[in-house]
């Protein structure tokens, strides 16, 4: 789905605003009606689980992206962290898509989200042996609502504990 | 390997070349050919022999029924009520009193027999013009008693072919995936049905997560995704034996199988490192191929009916779009240019067009387009629906549409739908279950 006009320049502005680290005007610019999305990427913690103390199981997606967030980003430093404090712990990196695609497509941008979220981190120093990855595409949703923050939450990557 | 079915078929007469009624299939029917289905008649032996083994009252009314079920949800005809019939079906199937059959204005009759001979099923019908007052059909069929529905089927698509200058799409199986439970942790597993919803039966027991099934169009076999062992690979099943394998040994996801048009390859998807590209397998000789080689997600790939060229969904472009090229993945061409996404392309069993599912403004979309993009016409839209499979014939899709949910996630369904190439007779398949995924098998007598 593209992302509408608004969206757009919503994640434009906020793009500068998080260059430029103004975060003060973060807020005003582009929270929506329930403060949990930012364009339509999911900002909540509603369906988040925790790996560790301040270690977050999943990262959010924008509609058909696969590009990682500053907030994404952000967890997955924490996971890599944490992985390297445990290194007998190895994860598996569900991707998840929204139910507005078709089944075999959103298996696919499944993989590619967990990959995305495997990329970093394995450049945060965690090998490739220590991490699955596993699509379930709009399979597995979080969320069984037909609305953008339902979707939202539903456009994931989860780190979960394989053993 | 697949148990063969035995339907003798004999030519009882031979046919009338220059019959009058005919149905134009290629304009949306809104004025169906009236038709009179007679019931099969049955001698009160038959009747009774048939009754033991196969606990149906009057298999001669119940063969009948499936003609007449089967040719009005073709669209392309209408049944009349039998309460209007003025002749019984014995003297019918005789000789018409075709004046009888004016009068409550059936421009087509069919009437048959049916006799349990050697504990064998013997049925004979009869298609005739009401107005020329002439046969345009006779045949008969020799058969074991079990085999009655496909009886009806068959006799289907005889009629359906006479009638239309098309073959038929009855005597057909439609594999599917049936859904359970909430939208969060849905049950998945394999089922098949007949065409018309009889003889459902599941394959799979639900342990694991199963998708995307299509049948081979050559042989009863069924390719499928599934997530054996948390592992989505794809598998190859018997329907006949339940036997079943993973096809190849690939490190990583393979989905969106299809077989070749003869049957003798695979065509899917393998996933690696965030790209998906495509690949094939020979199953005989199990080499492996691969076919696309781009960074973007290339799926859903689909062969022409000749197998000299596949279509697919590629993101290559920036958003999903349906591409064509020659089945050695050279010659790449973008086919789709209207405003939205495109997915799921699927080329039709006669060549000449690509259905597929088109999601734009927040509403999804089957339709057809030319093999080279032009003509472009959408035939359904919805909040959801996607994955169109191909009647035999090319003049039916089937796909599966799903609900919206209520503002607490509930009232979640999925079920199938079919609709005429021509955008008409658009309608619910029922299933036991809800349903997704549904493909279309050949007919299973030529």
């Amino acid at each position: 789905m593209k992302l509408n006009k608004i969206f757009k320049n919503t994640l434009l502005v906020l793009a500068a605003c998080l260059v430029l680290s103004a975060c003060a005007t973060k807020k005003e610019v582009a929270t929506d009606i329930q403060g949990q999305m930012q364009g339509d990427v999911y900002t909540g913690t509603d369906t988040v689980e925790y790996l560790a103390d301040g270690v977050p199981d999943r990262v959010f997606f924008a509609t058909n992206e696969s590009i990682l967030t500053t907030a994404s980003r952000e967890t997955l430093r924490a996971q890599a962290a944490w992985l390297r404090k445990n290194p007998n712990i190895n994860v598996v990196l569900e991707g998840h898509a929204d139910e507005r695609g078709t089944r075999e497509y959103n298996l696919a941008l499944g993989e590619r989200r967990a990959n995305a979220a495997k990329d970093y981190l394995m450049t945060y120093g965690i090998s490739s042996d220590r991490i699955t990855v596993l699509s379930y595409g709009k399979e597995r949703p979080v969320d069984s609502g037909s609305n953008p923050l339902a979707w939202s939450k539903n456009r994931r990557s989860v780190t979960v504990k394989a053993n | 390997m697949t148990k063969k079915i035995l339907i003798l078929l004999f030519i009882l007469i031979p046919i009338n070349a220059n019959a009058l009624i005919e149905v134009d299939i290629t304009r949306g029917n809104l004025n169906p050919l009236p038709l009179a289905v007679s019931p099969l008649s049955i001698d009160e032996e038959s009747r009774k022999g048939f009754e033991k083994i196969l606990k149906e009252e009057n298999i001669g009314s119940e063969i009948s029924n499936i003609v007449e079920n089967n040719l009005r949800i073709s669209g392309l005809f209408n049944p009349l009520d039998k309460k209007a019939f003025l002749q019984a079906p014995d003297i019918a199937n005789l000789k018409p009193r075709f004046e009888d059959w004016n009068l409550i204005k059936a421009q087509a009759l069919i009437t048959g027999k049916v006799n349990y001979i050697d504990d064998k099923l013997r049925v004979e019908f009869r298609l005739w013009d009401v107005l020329a007052a002439k046969e345009m059909m006779a045949l008969a069929f020799t058969t074991v008693p079990n085999n009655w529905r496909r009886v009806g089927h068959i006799i289907s698509d005889k009629v359906y072919e006479r009638l239309t200058g098309e073959k038929g799409y009855f005597d057909t199986r439609i594999i599917y995936v049936s859904e359970e439970g909430p939208k969060t942790q849905r049950i998945k597993k394999l089922a098949i049905m007949d065409q018309d919803g009889a003889n459902n039966k599941f394959l799979t027991l639900g342990n694991e997560l199963v998708l995307t099934p299509r049948f081979n169009p050559a042989s009863q076999m069924v390719t499928y995704l599934s997530y054996f062992k948390n592992m989505p690979r794809v598998y190859l099943l018997d329907i006949e034996t339940g036997t079943q394998e993973v096809v190849g040994d690939f490190p990583g996801m393979t989905f969106a199988p299809r077989f070749s048009p003869d049957g003798k390859k695979i065509i899917m998807s393998f996933a690696k490192d965030g790209k998906s590209d495509i690949y094939t397998m020979d199953l005989e000789n199990r080499i492996v191929e691969k076919i696309t080689n781009h960074p973007s997600i290339d799926t859903s790939p689909s062969y022409s009916p000749d197998g000299k060229y596949i279509t697919f969904n590629s993101d290559r472009s920036g958003y999903q779009q349906i591409y064509v090229m020659k089945n050695d993945g050279s010659d790449v061409k973008r086919i789709s240019f209207g405003n939205g996404l495109y997915g799921t392309p699927v080329w039709s069993p006669r060549g000449d067009l690509i259905a597929f599912t088109k999601l734009h403004k927040g509403k999804f979309y089957i339709g057809v387009m030319r093999t080279d993009g032009s003509g472009e016409r959408l035939l359904t839209e919805n909040y959801y629906q996607e994955a169109p499979s191909w009647s035999p014939n090319g003049r039916v899709l089937i796909f599966y549409r799903e609900t919206k949910t209520n503002s607490k996630g509930e009232g979640f369904s999925a079920k199938l739908w079919s609709i005429d190439l021509t955008g008409y007779n658009e309608r619910q398949i029922k299933t036991p279950t809800d349903a997704s995924d549904p493909s279309w098998s050949s007919l299973l007598s030529n």
